[in-house]
């Protein structure tokens, strides 16, 4: 928990470093009869999560705070193997998207989570992975018309417009 | 009695077979919408606009009105179910509305909600009919330098929803407000924060991505681990007996819903504000004047009703600006107008003159919306308890592809859905670390409102702050809202001298 | 194995299908699935109400096979739309309806590397026309008193417009230069917005397309005192012309319709037969008569000839002002 909080609180200063110089691609300063320039907004707020980081570590030295004074574990290896599966899990299906479209990758990604991490019967599994996409095609691409992404599947879509639009 | 006669006219309208099958329709359907999350208003506005060319214009707007309005109660539905506020107007409904259903009490917060979107749109309503004119006359006293005061105002009211980690709560909403500044710079035209120069910055973080990503995959996550993977989210459970002992408890929620109803309606007819600030600051002050503020933030009904009745309010009072000054008092609205054009009606200060039978067969429409929407949402209430009840290993992929296919939808563009991705994780990890992460929502939506009216503000009064201060609206509320930020300084430090370890400010 | 089954089987089908279908296509390009439709402007602006208007043209009248899905993309002064649309070089499905910012972002923000000569001309739908507004308390009735008030005002007369380096701001700055000004220009969002400021009298003067400001003219809030137009416009009779007034300037902004580069010719010439037959419907003609829109409509290399010249009138504009 500890290591934690300072990996955190030190990753989390070096962005506000970054957002502010980032920032400072635009005026940062006051500009006289106008006001705040373009950069100075996100600039000294960044350098505000700055000054907030830096808090938070000192006070980590002072084993101040309750995350910082606290002995428990930040991840045990079960939570730790959950987050990596589930966060690996959509990852995976969100690259898929690029590759094959949503209509492929969600069934695949709920194939797994329902039959691997939830140990589900493959009837219950096979019919939500299959009506989910089913239902989400008519719902935003024929109601809505909002075309979802279909990566190279996509010609295979051709005669469903045809006959639904 | 003009006015009744115009109603009793309007209603007359509203009535006709055509007109009313359609508020039922559009009442159904903007219900389906708001729940889902990603999809608003705005997207249902929009996305049906076309197919009301089928038929007349006042049937049309009237269509349009019953979607807008079904969506508001809608946005309810996934804020209390699942947690993840479907569009920026229900978020303060997530901050109690969760709680109530982790505690099996979705069915109650469902009920809270929907009476009191109901009293919120019926009280906006009756405001409207009987005193749209000369409220016009104060949105349009409404600059730069008022609607800064009135951010401000919003900020302060939610001073307090921050957590007890003084450094973390900053954090929060400097994170939250330097996202809110990413993609152009409205003053000087110029892009700003386009980090690695990926074009996706360009249109900046749509506080849709960043509320799916920590309410949405960031709290699956939490949950998921929670839980350790296999357990019911909640054991809610329904029954026809529960909802009428629900609706019986009302009362106890009347005082909080009749405030936000007023609040919520007055700041929805200000014009660039719309229903989101308006529901902030009602939750923000339904705490500060409840006789339980302790209990705000772990499912206090009062919350719930609170900010609903504000949203829905708001939304009424949004028409308001749209129809008599033809500017659009929220996103939605702005659609609307774009829709009254298509149809040739002109908005503006002649619509009330000329186009009598539109613009009060409307207003009929709005009570009429309202009715059907709740008693829509009621009769729902069973089925969506239902999809709570089911085992938590198929009701989290679904709610996944309901985030991600739900972020992709408002502006489809993938680079939303990695970044929701991000969000979400990081969102987590913070979260173990007791970074309070509300507050870098509420950030994200005010931010860039207060910075853009701060600066325009500026560049009028040739940079002089006095012009925040002096102006005959605009300075009452600043004043107010220093005196609510300088509040908790004063109670944290009153307390400082009494007993040393004093926590400051109240938990989330 | 059920599900695999299943899986298998309904892409199986749909290719079936696909092949069935792909093979009764005959002559003559048709979409073969919905057409995106960007909007290089955000929800209810000026850009966005037309696309609107005719995609709800276009769905009226079933001028099109599939429907034309509006996407919003307004993100760095329209430069998100410009670089979608390069990245869909070649692409038959996505067309985007432009305004002036499709010259001027491009020469602002060179890094885009956008060259829009190369998009597809389409169709340019009409030309909006701008007029100088001005609150009707100020007993301002005419452009020797609004450059009289402006004059004694100095930096304090404000006027609000549209975006940064954008048309609004090229009007200031011409009225400026022309007459000895020194107004201060206050970017808002959105034409409306701008219009409201004005009402409301928190500016002293907008450029406003008549379209914003009708409602309030109508109703008697403002008044127009000069057209930035060829000829005075039929609805505002009583404002005379800049070209009247001594100074040759003419300034319109484009309503056009492109389509992603390198897109194929018979993609073209269809897009191109469509928003012809847009423009040409009673909604289309009674919109642009309503809210005093100009042109005809303009495609391939006439349009092509429009965009250069008014890419360099812009450059010029830019320069001038020293946004480039």
């Amino acid at each position: 928990m500890r290591k934690a909080e300072l990996v955190m609180a030190a990753v989390m200063g070096l962005f506000s470093v970054y957002l502010m110089w980032k920032s400072a691609e635009l005026p940062i300063g006051w500009i006289p009869e106008e006001g705040p320039g373009g950069g100075a907004f996100p600039f000294w707020l960044s350098a505000g999560m700055l000054v907030c980081c830096i808090w938070i570590i000192v006070r980590w030295f002072g084993r101040a705070g309750t995350v910082a004074a606290s002995t428990g574990q930040y991840m045990d290896s079960a939570t730790l193997r959950m987050f990596l599966l589930v966060a690996g899990s959509l990852t995976v299906m969100i690259g898929l998207i690029h590759i094959v479209g949503v209509y492929v990758s969600i069934p695949l990604f709920m194939l797994f989570y329902m039959r691997y991490m939830g140990g589900h019967r493959w009837l219950p599994t096979g019919v939500i992975s299959v009506a989910t996409p089913v239902v989400a095609f008519f719902f935003f691409e024929i109601s809505l018309k909002i075309t979802l992404p279909k990566g190279f599947t996509e010609p295979l879509f051709y005669p469903l417009y045809d006959i639904f639009l | 009695m003009e006015i009744l006669d115009h109603l009793i006219q309007g209603f007359a309208i509203a009535f006709q077979p055509l007109n009313l099958g359609l508020v039922i329709f559009g009442c159904a359907l903007g219900l389906f919408i708001g729940a889902m999350p990603g999809l608003g208003s705005v997207n249902g506005v929009a996305i049906l606009l076309p197919m009301t060319f089928l038929v007349p214009p006042t049937g049309a707007i009237i269509f349009l009105a019953a979607i807008y309005y079904g969506a508001m109660y809608g946005g309810a539905i996934s804020s209390i179910m699942l947690g993840i506020p479907g569009a920026s107007t229900a978020v303060a409904t997530t901050f109690d509305g969760r709680p109530m259903a982790l505690q099996g009490l979705a069915d109650k917060a469902l009920i809270t909600a929907a009476t009191a979107s109901f009293v919120g749109g019926t009280i906006s309503v009756i405001l409207f009919t009987l005193f749209a004119p000369p409220l016009a006359a104060v949105a349009l006293a409404f600059g730069a330098a008022e609607e800064f005061a009135l951010m401000m105002l919003a900020f302060a009211t939610f001073i307090g929803l921050g957590g007890d980690d003084i450094p973390k709560t900053l954090f929060s909403i400097f994170i939250g407000l330097v996202f809110s500044a990413v993609g152009l710079d409205i003053i000087s035209g110029q892009p700003r924060l386009i980090f690695a120069d990926i074009p996706g910055f360009l249109h900046g973080i749509n506080f849709l991505v960043l509320a799916i990503g920590i309410y949405g995959i960031g709290e699956m996550l939490w949950t998921i681990e929670s839980s350790k993977g296999d357990v019911q989210i909640s054991q809610a459970t329904v029954t026809v007996r529960r909802i009428i002992d629900d609706l019986r408890t009302f009362k106890h929620t009347i005082k909080a819903t009749v405030m936000g109803s007023f609040l919520g309606y007055f700041v929805g007819i200000l014009p660039a504000a719309g229903a989101t600030p308006g529901s902030l600051m009602a939750y923000g002050v339904a705490k500060t004047i409840s006789k339980h503020p302790e209990s705000f933030g772990k499912g206090n009904p009062e919350g719930v009703a609170a900010p609903e009745a504000a949203n829905n309010a708001a939304s009424t009072g949004s028409m308001l600006p749209m129809l008599t000054l033809g500017i659009p008092g929220s996103p939605t609205t702005a659609i609307l107008l774009g829709g009254m054009v298509i149809w040739g009606l002109e908005p503006g200060p002649m619509l009330f003159i000329e186009h009598q039978e539109f613009v009060w067969g409307l207003i009929a429409s709005l009570y009429v919306a309202n009715v059907f929407s709740l008693l829509i949402n009621v009769a729902f209430i069973p089925a969506f308890i239902w999809v709570l009840r089911l085992p938590f290993t198929i009701l989290a992929p679904i709610i996944f592809v309901l985030c991600i296919v739900g972020g992709y939808a408002p502006t489809q563009d993938m680079h939303d859905v990695w970044l929701i991705l991000i969000f979400g994780v990081v969102g987590y990890l913070m979260r173990k670390l007791e970074y309070p992460l509300a507050p870098a929502v509420l950030a994200i939506v005010l931010g860039p409102l207060a910075e853009t009216s701060m600066r325009q503000a500026l560049l009028i009064s040739n940079g002089s702050f006095m012009v925040f201060f002096e102006r005959p609206i605009s300075g009452p509320i600043m004043v107010t809202a220093m005196v609510l930020f300088l509040l908790p300084v004063f109670a944290w430090m009153k307390g400082k001298l009494r007993s040393r370890p004093a926590p400051p400010g109240e938990e989330q | 194995m059920k599900t695999l089954c299943k899986t298998a089987v309904v892409p199986a089908v749909v290719i079936v299908v696909a092949l069935v279908f792909s093979g009764i296509a005959v002559a003559g390009w048709e979409p073969k699935k919905p057409v995106d439709f960007i909007i290089m402007a955000g929800k209810g602006g000026g850009a966005d109400k037309m696309a609107r208007l005719m995609q709800s043209v276009i769905e009226k009248h079933k001028l099109a096979s599939k429907p034309f899905i509006p996407i919003n993309k307004p993100g760095g002064s329209g430069a998100e739309a410009l670089v979608h649309l390069k990245q869909k070089t070649g692409d038959d499905h996505t067309i985007m309806v432009t305004l002036n910012s499709f010259y001027t972002t491009p020469l602002r923000q060179p890094g885009l590397g956008v060259d829009v000569m190369t998009f597809a001309p389409i169709g340019r739908m009409a030309e909006d026309t701008f007029l100088l507004w001005v609150h009707k308390d100020t007993g301002i009735m005419n452009v020797d008193d609004f450059v009289k008030a402006a004059k004694s005002a100095g930096n304090k007369w404000i006027m609000a417009g549209t975006g940064k380096g954008q048309e609004d701001q090229l009007l200031t700055n011409f009225l400026n230069k022309a007459y000895g000004l020194d107004m201060k220009y206050v970017p808002f969002k959105g034409g409306g917005r701008v219009a409201k400021e004005l009402a409301g009298k928190h500016a002293n003067s907008t450029v406003n397309n008549p379209s914003e400001q009708l409602g309030f003219y109508e109703a008697g809030n403002t008044v127009p005192l000069a057209a930035f137009t060829q000829d005075r416009l039929p609805l505002f009779a009583n404002a005379p012309t800049f070209r009247e007034l001594g100074k040759d300037f003419v300034y319109f902004m484009q309503r056009s319709v492109v389509g992603a580069p390198g897109m194929s010719k018979e993609a073209e010439e269809y897009y191109r037969n469509v928003f012809k037959k847009v423009f040409q419907t009673e909604e289309w003609q009674g919109y642009m008569k309503k809210k005093s829109l100009q042109g005809e409509f303009l495609t391939g290399s006439d349009l092509k000839a429009y965009w250069k010249r008014e890419k360099d009138i812009h450059e010029t504009m830019l320069k001038d002002i020293g946004e480039i």
